[in-house]
């Protein structure tokens, strides 16, 4: 995950219009990404949140599980509810390992009840497939969609200016999916996101993605938003970033994910890890994913030291940095569970100074998702 | 007023008889982008070329800013602290981070002067 990754950077089908339009281009995930764009993060932020934004997501991985036993197959792989999904509707979970560690967290679309749309981290999905495909055999069809660029549009504009052009969106319901034409080019469009706005993400075929990029970003409201500004809306938002707050080593009741399983998945079981979700559950756990807010004006960055008041290591900063929005800095982090309480006063040790902080409740800027 | 002179790690400085002020350039601030916090070093702390005496945070990470010169920090800019977009306003003006007594004049012949420097960066490109 993350910039880790040798070799020749990957390009999506968006990287000549980056480059074209200004744009920082920096290695994410095997992927010569924009970070941003001439407005800079702070700037781009905050436009998402009061208009929209156009981000480049392809290098995402986008994937079909198809058969008439896929939505079963898929619930002996991740903790979310796969058969409570309706044609159209969508859920967040995570591919769970035997020792319930996240080995990534993905969005599950159901078009049909035979046939699911996927989509995985950029870091992940190599292994993803890979694992998948070991488990899943020949119970299911597993189809990587290389053929199709990914572009999310987030912000409280986003639904009058796509309905623009595609009048059905304006009627999608949140963590819902169409498959549609957008000016005549097949789309699948989904109205999520991962930065607390209302928003849509774009599925279209890479030799299209030029053209529908142009055509949003030709809409007075809309500004081209990169993957730095991508960061800091989602830490704002409270949500995970795989590799950063959730991995191998966390699992979903500690990273606080528990609303993502159902009733009947708790009670049953039957994916990786089932196990260790059930006790947790039942028992609770040793620590826990918080929100934290510093006092001060200095930003805590992933690997941050929290300590209690007597200056003992209680968790570390998974997340951290400035919240445009909030206008103050922001972090998450696991803490002992002890210390996870809304309000407990904890420190974070900054270039040797233990600065006060406060576990505070997420998101850090409210959620404003479209409820029909 | 003196010729600006710089590090390679991107700070400037001014020497003014014995009082350098010392800042961060217009490519540091383009590189770091929005700037959102500042950390300035204690008045009467001790520093040393090349090492830790300040801190710079845009939205995405944390920088040191190092002294250009080995000396005694006698007054920070705690405009700064307030404001610290000032960093991408002014950086070579108003946003000055700190000023200090130097020890060592001599360290000022091993800085780059504006030329040298523009032909640095331009490399980095």
């Amino acid at each position: 995950m993350g910039d880790s990754f040798s070799g020749p950077l990957l390009r999506t089908p968006l990287h000549a219009l980056h480059a074209e339009l200004g744009a920082k281009l920096v290695p994410f995930a095997g992927y010569d990404m924009p970070v941003q764009y001439p407005a800079g993060i702070l700037r781009e932020h905050l436009h998402v949140r009061e208009k929209a934004g156009l981000f480049d997501v392809s290098h995402m991985g986008q994937a079909l599980f198809e058969g008439a036993d896929a939505i079963a197959a898929l619930e002996t792989l991740v903790p979310g509810d796969v058969a409570a999904l309706g044609d159209g509707q969508m859920r967040y979970t995570m591919l769970t390992d035997d020792k319930a560690g996240i080995l990534d967290d993905l969005m599950v679309t159901r078009l049909s009840a035979d046939r699911l749309f996927l989509v995985v981290n950029a870091g992940c999905k190599d292994d993803d497939y890979a694992h998948m495909q070991a488990k899943i055999g020949s119970r299911a069809k597993l189809t990587r969609r290389e053929d199709r660029a990914l572009l999310a549009l987030q912000g409280p504009a986003a639904a009058s200016v796509l309905a623009r052009i595609v009048p059905e969106v304006a009627a999608m319901k949140f963590m819902s999916a169409i498959e549609t034409r957008f000016e005549g080019i097949d789309a699948l469009i989904t109205r999520s996101g991962y930065t607390g706005e209302d928003g849509y993400e774009i599925s279209v075929p890479n030799e299209s993605a030029v053209l529908v990029a142009r055509r949003l970003l030709s809409q007075p409201e809309i500004l081209a938003i990169g993957l730095g500004a991508r960061d800091s809306l989602r830490l704002e938002a409270g949500l995970c970033l795989y590799g950063h707050d959730i991995d191998t080593n966390t699992t979903p009741i500690e990273a606080t994910l528990a609303w993502t399983i159902s009733k009947r998945r708790r009670a049953e079981g039957g994916f990786p890890g089932a196990a260790i979700v059930q006790a947790q559950l039942a028992g609770g756990t040793a620590r826990k994913r918080v929100g934290i807010k510093p006092d001060g004006r200095a930003p805590a960055r992933e690997g941050t030291e929290i300590v209690d008041e007597n200056g003992t290591r209680i968790g570390t900063v998974t997340s951290g940095g400035f919240g445009p929005s909030v206008e103050a800095p922001v972090a998450m982090g696991y803490v002992a569970t002890a210390a996870a309480k809304v309000g407990t006063r904890v420190g974070l040790v900054v270039r040797g100074n233990t600065l006060p902080a406060t576990v505070a409740s997420m998101p850090f800027a409210p959620h404003r998702y479209f409820k029909a | 007023m003196a010729d600006l002179r710089f590090t390679k790690d991107h700070e400037w400085v001014r020497l003014d008889g014995d009082v350098a002020t010392v800042g961060i350039t217009a490519f540091a601030q383009d590189q770091l982008g929005d700037v959102v916090f500042v950390e300035l070093p204690a008045v009467g702390k001790k520093v040393e070329q090349g090492k830790d005496a300040a801190v710079v945070e845009s939205v995405k990470a944390a920088s040191e800013v190092y002294a250009p010169l080995d000396g005694e920090v006698t007054e920070t800019n705690d405009a700064l602290t307030g404001d610290p977009a000032l960093v991408n306003a002014d950086p070579t003006g108003a946003a000055w981070f700190f000023k200090m007594r130097v020890t060592n004049k001599a360290q000022l012949d091993g800085l780059l002067d504006q030329a040298a420097y523009d032909s640095y960066v331009k490399g980095l490109a």
